[in-house]
């Protein structure tokens, strides 16, 4: 079991903080929104995942699980 | 009362439901609407002697699939509402905000009491006691629904009490999320759906959502049978849809046709007689009326074929898909020779763009510039990085909305590119073939909607 990044899109307004904390998994497009890499997070980086999501202004990242 | 599925002798034998043969859901003559007197004398009261259960078992073997637009298997919605608990509230989706489709607005006009039977049967199999009819707002419309409804209340042939909501006149009005935050006292913007399953009203609340056509669908094959059913339609996609169509001459019509009819029959394209590689369609077919260069199958989130290609192709998905097209809600348009289908693209994807929620960063950011980089690729001599530009956009709001709408739009788009490439070449030496032609595409008249239209 691993668990995946997952972006609330309406939710999200774009601050770019995701972006800066785990720039390995989070880019951001020309307009400052994040585009997160499908894949599940790997292990030496889901610490720095869950503190991207709990930075999101918005509470727009989520870690959730996948099979 | 006899518990079977034995066939009502239809009332009209021409064209009635006991024969193959359509129309099904709209009356090939009499009276319209159809009030409850006739409809009752035709096809007999809205039960289902054998229970929801058997209901169920009926709509899975007919193969019922949403005529909205999604073609989800009928009964799986009905199993989940069946299971949910407290039972969902069951909703007719009628607001087809789609400019180019005519056809709920059409049923609801003319087969009221169809659309009303398929709404208390869905809600028996949800065991729920309440529905809502959800319809563009439209104030004869509304007003010629409530009297249906009051003349069924009034026969005491309804368990479930139905309410008429209006649905504000925007493309994603109907779009599920959308429909349920409307029903909630919000406005009608999608929301972000993460978990499948039914959605959610309130915290404990799910609801059905089914498209009117669909529940018309419902309410025949409780009588008939799902035998009778799919006596119309292919194996993969059996029935009959209402589809809108617009042909080259600028007529539109709103018709019933068996899933799997040709679109050359639809449209009345001759597959035998088109012209040649010099024109820039690539092929102009011949048709009943008027010479078509391309088809838009699906509306406004649909895709564009050539004309010579979409002459061989059936109205299913099963041959539409690999293309990249889709049945959708059954608009289908034939565009003619002489027209710019760069130009009618562009037309259609500024209204696309201004019908973005405005709530997802790249829909709202992305698709005015796709619009605004086709409508330059639409004039002459355009800069060569207007469509670099365009399919960078592209690319970044595919899959990136709460909702399918950047999707579509962006499925819609690629399309007209890839279709209409020599038109585009002819642009590029500053030509153009449909100079000063009048807009093809239907779109709401007046000004663009506002932020404030949506509820």
């Amino acid at each position: 079991m691993g668990v995946q990044l997952r972006v609330d899109p309406v939710a999200c307004t774009g601050h770019g903080a995701c972006a800066e904390l785990l720039p390995e998994l989070i880019a951001r497009d020309e307009w400052g929104y994040p585009i997160v890499a499908g894949q599940p997070v790997p292990r030496g980086l889901r610490r720095e995942a869950r503190r991207a999501v709990s930075s999101c202004p918005a509470l727009a990242l989520a870690l959730t699980r996948v099979a | 009362m006899t518990d079977s599925l034995a066939l009502r002798p239809p009332a009209r034998p021409a064209g009635g439901p006991g024969a193959p043969g359509l129309p099904r859901l709209l009356p090939a003559s009499g009276a319209v609407p159809v009030d409850l007197r006739s409809h009752l004398a035709r096809h007999g009261p809205p039960r289902y002697p054998g229970g929801p259960g058997r209901l169920l078992a009926e709509v899975a073997a007919a193969g019922l699939t949403g005529r909205g637009g999604g073609a989800f298997p009928v009964a799986r919605k009905l199993a989940a509402a069946a299971e949910a608990r407290p039972p969902p509230l069951v909703i007719g989706n009628g607001a087809e905000g789609e400019p180019a489709s005519s056809k709920d607005k059409s049923l609801l006009w003319i087969s009221p009491h169809l659309v009303l039977d398929g709404l208390q049967l869905a809600a028996a199999a949800a065991g729920s006691a309440a529905a809502v009819l959800y319809v563009q707002r439209n104030q004869r419309l509304h007003g010629q629904l409530a009297e249906a409804i009051a003349e069924r209340a009034a026969a005491g042939i309804d368990a479930a009490r139905v309410e008429l909501a209006p649905a504000p006149d925007r493309f994603l009005a109907g779009e599920e999320s959308a429909l349920v935050s409307r029903l909630t006292g919000k406005p009608a913007l999608p929301a972000y759906r993460p978990v499948r399953g039914l959605p959610r009203l309130a915290p404990g609340r799910t609801a059905l959502v089914q498209n009117v056509e669909t529940l018309a669908h419902l309410a025949l094959i409780a009588r008939y049978g799902a035998a009778w059913f799919r006596l119309a339609g292919t194996e993969t996609e059996p029935g009959s849809m209402i589809a809108t169509l617009h042909l080259a001459d600028g007529r539109m019509s709103v018709a019933e046709v068996p899933l799997g009819t040709g679109l050359a029959d639809l449209l009345g394209l001759d597959p035998v007689h088109h012209s040649g590689a010099a024109d820039p369609g690539g092929g102009i077919v011949a048709s009943a009326s008027g010479p078509v260069q391309a088809v838009l199958v699906g509306g406004y989130h649909g895709a564009w074929l050539p004309a010579a290609e979409a002459a061989r192709l059936p109205l299913a998905n099963a041959a539409l898909r690999p293309l990249g097209a889709a049945v959708g809600a059954g608009v289908v348009a034939a565009l003619p020779a002489g027209r710019c289908g760069l130009a009618e693209t562009a037309r259609v994807a500024r209204y696309l763009a201004l019908e973005s929620a405005g709530q997802c960063g790249p829909c709202f950011n992305g698709l005015p510039r796709i619009a605004a980089a086709l409508d330059h690729l639409a004039g002459p001599r355009p800069d060569r990085r207007a469509r670099a530009d365009l399919e960078r956009w592209a690319g970044l709001v595919t899959e990136r909305g709460a909702c399918h709408h950047p999707d579509g739009s962006v499925r819609f788009i690629r399309s007209a590119l890839r279709v209409f490439a020599a038109e585009a070449g002819l642009h590029e030496r500053g030509r153009c073939t449909g100079t000063g032609a009048r807009p093809f595409l239907p779109l709401p008249a007046g000004r663009p909607a506002t932020d404030a239209d949506w509820s």
